[in-house]
């Protein structure tokens, strides 16, 4: 079988099980997000935190949950990190650096799992499995909620509650996350992928490091976070052994943002609004698919910095994959990518993450894109512009604009002042277009909680620690605070009446306007940096 | 009623497009507009105005940035950016200028008509005085006689006049005003033409309807509508995304060895944010509002123009709206055998000397039919008529022995077969009226049966389909009994309709429509409309009713025309259209600029970048100047756009939308790089700069 059939069975394989997903999995979370009873072991988690999971929150109270529970994971994954000596199963690796300690907490929390260490040398197992793979959990568990909330400013009409953080966050933890990761974790292990408490392995008087891999390999990608285990991450054969493996972990990377859509059209009454958002990301996400594969394929160096196990066809799927969530996950070193490869890879975390974005995230994200396209698009039918029958006003456009205002504008400033510190020329791998590239990836990678690295950059020194830090925190958060105050105001609105006046949104002229706002915000806001960077080194 | 309710829409807009020539030149956008709004547009350069639009704002902060490194660095190139760069600024100043100066050419007109009046007061104790108009109170009487000025807006309490209201209406027919009722509202402004009026002041000088018309027109209390303020505020951000983007431009620039002068980067920015837009904005505001004023409708907020756009239902009363008020005849069933010659004769006879408007539409449907005169023979003139009264309940004439009686079925004696006819039409809600001749033995023989209907206005039919095009439902409301609503509605072709409607129904309605959340226009004259007027999202109140009507409303229709409730909603809606189209086009225009500017930035450094230098522009200077050119340029270009509006047509919002996303957003994306292209051809030609 030549490279491009297996290439292409493959991807029908993953199109295949994803559908076969869609509905049971969608319809699921739909019924766990409206689900009026609560589980015992939900009680018992409520009664232990003393919540009352049957009072529902404004969206401010909603938003200080989501900030003070995630300022709490932060100030605990920083702690635990700064006392790991004295903690068991640390190998002696020694206590983790502030710099370092921050970033990675932030990063964490953030569902970004940026990494700026090598694990198998620095994190010992108890900061691996009680502190990164609990946040794995919780902050996809956040960003889920905060998708959920957002669609109940649609939903409700003349309220101000949306939904109670706490019991969306345990039930996205204990009834979604935690069952499928449970299920994955024991499949990946009957497929090869490692599981040991013990540091290493002993082959032929090599030690090769070894952790609890596939526990959190399976949360890992199901959860859009991205941090190996290891510090080859998916390339590495402990946590991803065969195509199979390959082909489990994208999936998983996939399954939940793509069902999201379901559960959208589910709770909003009409499933086609939430096929309509699934063709704009699958369109997007195959045209980026055909350019990385493509750029791949006629690379002069095709297989440098990719694994020979993967080859071309699954290591550039992977890439869409892991860049169109916001996974951070990678078989294979984007470094290494041809500058259209790896443009591609990065254009992915530039639209914003949204096709189809991380765990939640990727559904507010589209919303909000869907809400800025929709104000344009009502103004140009003459009537004053409104969505899923919420009209568009100020509060509406202000809380949009902030949302989208805030990746780019951490991302230009960070890698602005980056691209002039005279450390950074030391930190680069590469000089001219490429370094740049290699910049601005890693601040794409940061504001827009991916995770993923071009590599060739080291960052290592204080200042790539505290601004990536800062970008990820603000990268998250931002939006999420424009979203809740977004979904406030939607809440609070009366409902619109659909009338033949309305303008559709189920159709392929909204599929084709949602899908032209998200490339063009991105194109004209990137242009000009991507034009000294990727651009440049493509065309050369 | 006035007698503009009996014409068609279109009769309106033809009478009323001859009237406009004394009010202002119409929607047509002359040049010369532009050079006698200059003064005006140098005016606007005050930084404390351009704070307002903040996308003009960067570029007058741009635009003197450019000038500043012109003046202490001049070149043949710094310098034609920095004039084109300030030139972006005037076009927008002008832009707006040419929309305020046209509503000032109004204002000035009306403010001809505002002279100063002596009232003459009555005090108290019945003794009149003179004192100024200005010196009037709410609540004062005053006296006003033929050939004088109504010194204020007020009622009339006592008397009835003719009174030329053409000052404000452009209509030249004298109408009647009289106390009680609901034609008593009187204009300040206005004059009397004969007799003499008791009027009870109801506004405060400087607050009259003349005062508030000339306050809309000019400008003066425009604020930014909802829709606006959003839409400033994505323009807002998509500024600050340029800026941003440009910003960070430079350190990539020095990273890679090529840093930028200011110059470069400031045309680069003007050039990214949305200027088109931010220019024509206001514009195009001042343009809806005026497009209203043209069209003789006074509206006390540009939020009730908005909203006329977003109206989901229409409340039409089905009297003077829909049909004509009054009911004429439309067929002529012969009936016991009767030749229905015979019967049209028996008919016109009978109505020849009628005056009502029942009789005449008689006559007119036997000319029409049956080819009979319309005129009396001398013979015919000798007929006696005979009157209508309450007791007979029939009319008629006596000729030559015969006597000829119509009217109301119970009057006759009626055949089982008449007897049916006279039921079916009561049953499609039309009045019967039975045709007999009376023997001389006072027997009659019924011929036959009229049948009187309302009728509906033509093109009803067709403004409704258009409305339902545009999503819009309409309601008719009438004190009608069901059947007769029923039979009506289905012929005019309204979607729904309120039948027996009294006052507080038609409240009950709106209030459950608005419940549902949809927005509700209606309009009204009389006094017991006005709670439903100020209920209503959309209130247009007739010029010919009441001032607490005209008070309720948030608008005015100063010809009294209750179908132009349509022509409001089609401007509300232009309005958006024009705001969200050029916002496209503004937006798309940006793929092109890239194209030309970035290849000239930065191919010293990478030259593969001139790949995308596709429109082979001479050189990186005359691109970066052709592209602030065009930017400037397109501005002019699109303001008989923004001040006509985007053509509308009522049609599905799918349709509109892929309308205009093929033309401003194609175009968008199309035109810059034919204008940029061929603006270089030009500037190449400039020593210095090619």
């Amino acid at each position: 079988m030549s490279p491009t059939v297996a290439g292409l069975l493959q991807v029908g394989i993953l199109v295949v099980a994803l559908a076969a997903a869609y509905r049971p999995l969608g319809d699921y979370m739909a019924r766990v997000f409206s689900d009026a009873k609560h589980s015992r072991l939900e009680l018992a988690v409520y009664r232990i935190g003393r919540i009352n999971p049957d009072s529902e929150q404004k969206w401010s109270t909603y938003a200080y949950g989501v900030l003070g529970f995630s300022f709490v994971s932060v100030v605990l994954l920083y702690v635990l990190q700064r006392i790991q000596s004295w903690l068991p199963f640390s190998f002696d690796r020694g206590t983790i650096p502030p710099g370092m300690a921050f970033n990675t907490a932030v990063s964490f929390v953030t569902n970004t799992n940026w990494q700026s260490y090598v694990p198998e040398t620095v994190m010992g197992h108890t900061v691996q499995m009680v502190g990164l793979t609990v946040q794995n959990f919780v902050s996809a568990a956040v960003g889920l909620a905060v998708a959920v909330a957002l669609v109940r400013g649609f939903v409700r009409h003349q309220t101000d509650r949306l939904g109670n953080f706490w019991v969306d966050l345990t039930r996205g933890t204990i009834r979604i996350l935690l069952p499928i990761a449970f299920v994955f974790a024991i499949v990946l292990i009957a497929l090869g992928v490692t599981m040991s408490l013990k540091s290493g392995v002993d082959v032929d008087g090599q030690t090769i490091a070894n952790a609890p891999v596939a526990s959190q390999e399976a949360i890992k990608e199901l959860g859009t976070n991205g941090g190996g285990v290891l510090n080859a991450n998916s390339a590495h054969p402990f946590e991803n052994p065969s195509e199979w493996t390959n082909l489990i972990e994208i999936f998983l990377l996939l399954v939940i943002p793509v069902s999201l859509t379901r559960t959208f059209g589910q709770l909003v009454g009409n499933k086609k609004q939430g096929y309509v958002l699934l063709s704009v990301m699958g369109v997007i996400w195959t045209a980026m698919l055909g350019i990385i594969w493509a750029a791949e394929a006629s690379g002069l160096r095709p297989l440098e910095g990719k694994e020979l196990r993967f080859g071309i066809p699954a290591s550039a799927l992977f890439a869409n994959s892991t860049t169109g969530t916001s996974t951070g996950a990678v078989n294979s070193m984007h470094d290494s990518f041809t500058g259209l490869g790896g443009g591609g890879a990065m254009l992915n975390m530039l639209f914003g993450e949204m096709t189809p974005g991380g765990v939640g995230t990727g559904l507010y994200s589209i919303l909000v894109m869907a809400i800025i396209a929709m104000f344009l698009a009502g103004l140009m039918v003459g009537r004053t512009p409104e969505y899923l029958g919420k009209k568009l006003g100020r509060k509406e456009v202000t809380a949009a604009a902030v949302s989208i205002l805030a990746m780019p504008t951490v991302l230009l400033i960070g890698a602005g002042i980056a691209a002039i510190l005279p450390s950074t020329q030391g930190a680069l791998n590469n000089p001219g277009s490429h370094g740049l590239s290699e910049i601005l990836y890693a601040y794409a990678s940061a504001s827009n909680n991916n995770g993923s690295a071009f590599a060739g950059i080291t960052v290592t020194n204080d200042w790539f620690q505290a601004s990536l830090g800062v970008c990820m925190a603000l990268g998250r958060f931002v939006p999420i605070i424009a979203v809740l105050a977004l979904a406030g105001s939607l809440a609070a609105q009366k409902k619109v009446p659909v009338t033949a006046g309305t303008l559709p949104t189920t159709g392929p002229l909204f599929a084709s306007l949602l899908t032209g706002a998200i490339v063009l915000v991105a194109a004209l806001t990137f242009v000009p940096a991507l034009a000294l960077g990727p651009i440049a080194e493509a065309l050369l | 009623m006035t007698s503009t309710l009996q014409r068609t829409p279109e009769e309106i807009r033809t009478r009323h497009a001859e009237n406009l020539g004394h009010q202002v030149a119409s929607g047509v956008f002359n040049p010369r507009q532009l050079l006698t709004s200059f003064p005006d547009a140098l005016r606007k350069f005050d930084p404390r105005y351009q704070l307002r639009n903040p996308v003009m704002f960067v570029v007058w902060v741009g635009s003197l940035l450019v000038t500043v490194f012109a003046v202490t660095d001049p070149s043949v190139f710094t310098i034609a950016v920095a004039v084109w760069l300030w030139f972006t600024v005037l076009f927008a100043n002008l832009a707006e200028a040419v929309a305020e100066g046209r509503g000032k050419a109004q204002a000035d007109s009306l403010r001809k008509t505002k002279k100063d009046a002596v009232a003459r007061r009555l005090t108290e104790d019945g003794v009149e005085e003179r004192v100024p108009g200005t010196d009037l109170r709410i609540g004062d009487l005053v006296v006003v006689e033929a050939g004088e000025v109504i010194p204020g807006d007020g009622d009339v309490v006592e008397g009835i006049a003719t009174v030329d209201e053409s000052a404000i209406t452009g209509e030249s027919a004298p109408v009647i005003r009289e106390s009680g009722g609901d034609r008593s509202a009187v204009t300040g402004g206005t004059t009397v033409l004969s007799d003499r009026i008791v009027v009870k002041i109801t506004t405060k000088p400087g607050e009259t309807f003349v005062d508030r018309m000339i306050a809309l027109v000019e400008g003066a209390e425009r604020q930014k509508t909802p829709n606006e303020i959003a839409l400033t505020i994505l323009l807002s951000t998509l500024t600050i995304i340029f800026l941003l983007a440009v910003v960070a431009l430079q350190p990539f620039a020095i990273y890679s060895g090529g840093e930028q002068s200011v110059i470069v980067l400031t045309a680069l920015l003007v050039c990214l944010i949305p200027t088109t837009i931010g220019a024509l904005l206001s514009a195009i505001g001042i343009a809806g509002m005026d497009r209203l004023v043209q069209r003789n409708v006074l509206a006390t907020s540009g939020k009730a123009v908005e909203a006329a756009g977003d109206i989901d239902t229409l409340l039409l009363d089905k009297t003077g709206t829909i049909t004509w008020g009054n009911r004429r005849a439309t067929e002529f069933i012969a009936a016991n055998g009767t030749d229905e010659r015979r019967l049209a004769e028996a008919c016109r006879l009978s109505s020849l000397a009628d005056g009502t408007p029942e009789g005449r539409s008689i006559v007119e449907l036997c000319v029409e039919k049956h080819g009979l005169s319309a005129e009396p023979t001398d013979a015919e003139k000798t007929g006696e008529f005979v009157p209508f009264t309450a007791q007979t309940r029939m009319s008629g004439i006596d000729l030559n022995g015969r006597s000829i009686r119509k009217g109301a079925a119970s009057g006759f004696t009626t055949s089982d077969e008449v007897q049916a006819i006279v039921d079916r039409i009561s049953e499609d809600g039309g009045t019967p009226l039975v045709v007999a001749e009376v023997n001389h033995s006072g027997n009659d023989e019924v011929l036959g049966v009229i049948r009187l209907s309302d009728v509906v206005k033509p093109g009803m039919k067709e403004r409704f389909a258009e409305l339902r095009a545009m999503g819009i439902r309409t309601v008719m409301v009438t004190g009608d009994n069901p059947l007769t609503a029923k039979a009506i509605a289905a012929e005019a072709g309204v979607d729904d309709f309120l039948a027996e409607a009294k006052p507080e129904d038609k409240m009950a309605l709106i209030r459950k429509e608005q419940e549902g959340g949809r927005l509700v226009a209606m309009t009204g004259d009389g006094t017991n409309d006005a709670p439903a007027l100020a209920q209503s999202d959309v209130g247009v109140a007739m010029n010919t009713g009441t001032s607490a009507a005209k008070e309720a409303g948030n608008m005015v229709d100063l010809d009294s025309d209750p179908t132009k409730l349509i022509e409001i909603v089609e401007i509300g809606k232009q309005l958006l259209i024009t705001r969200g189209a050029l916002t496209t086009f503004s937006v798309a225009n940006d793929l092109a600029k890239y194209f030309a500017i970035l290849p000239a930035m930065f191919a010293a450094i990478y030259p593969a970048l001139d790949k995308l230098n596709i429109m082979r522009l001479a050189t990186p200077q005359s691109a970066i100047l052709s592209a602030v050119i065009f930017n400037a340029l397109i501005i002019v270009a699109l303001i008989p756009l923004a001040l006509k509006g985007v053509r509308y047509r009522p049609s599905s919002a799918s349709a509109l939308l892929r309308r205009n996303l093929l033309i401003y957003g194609l175009g968008g994306i199309v035109t810059p790089f034919a204008g940029i292209w061929l603006i270089d051809l030009l500037v190449r030609l400039i020593p210095g700069i090619g």
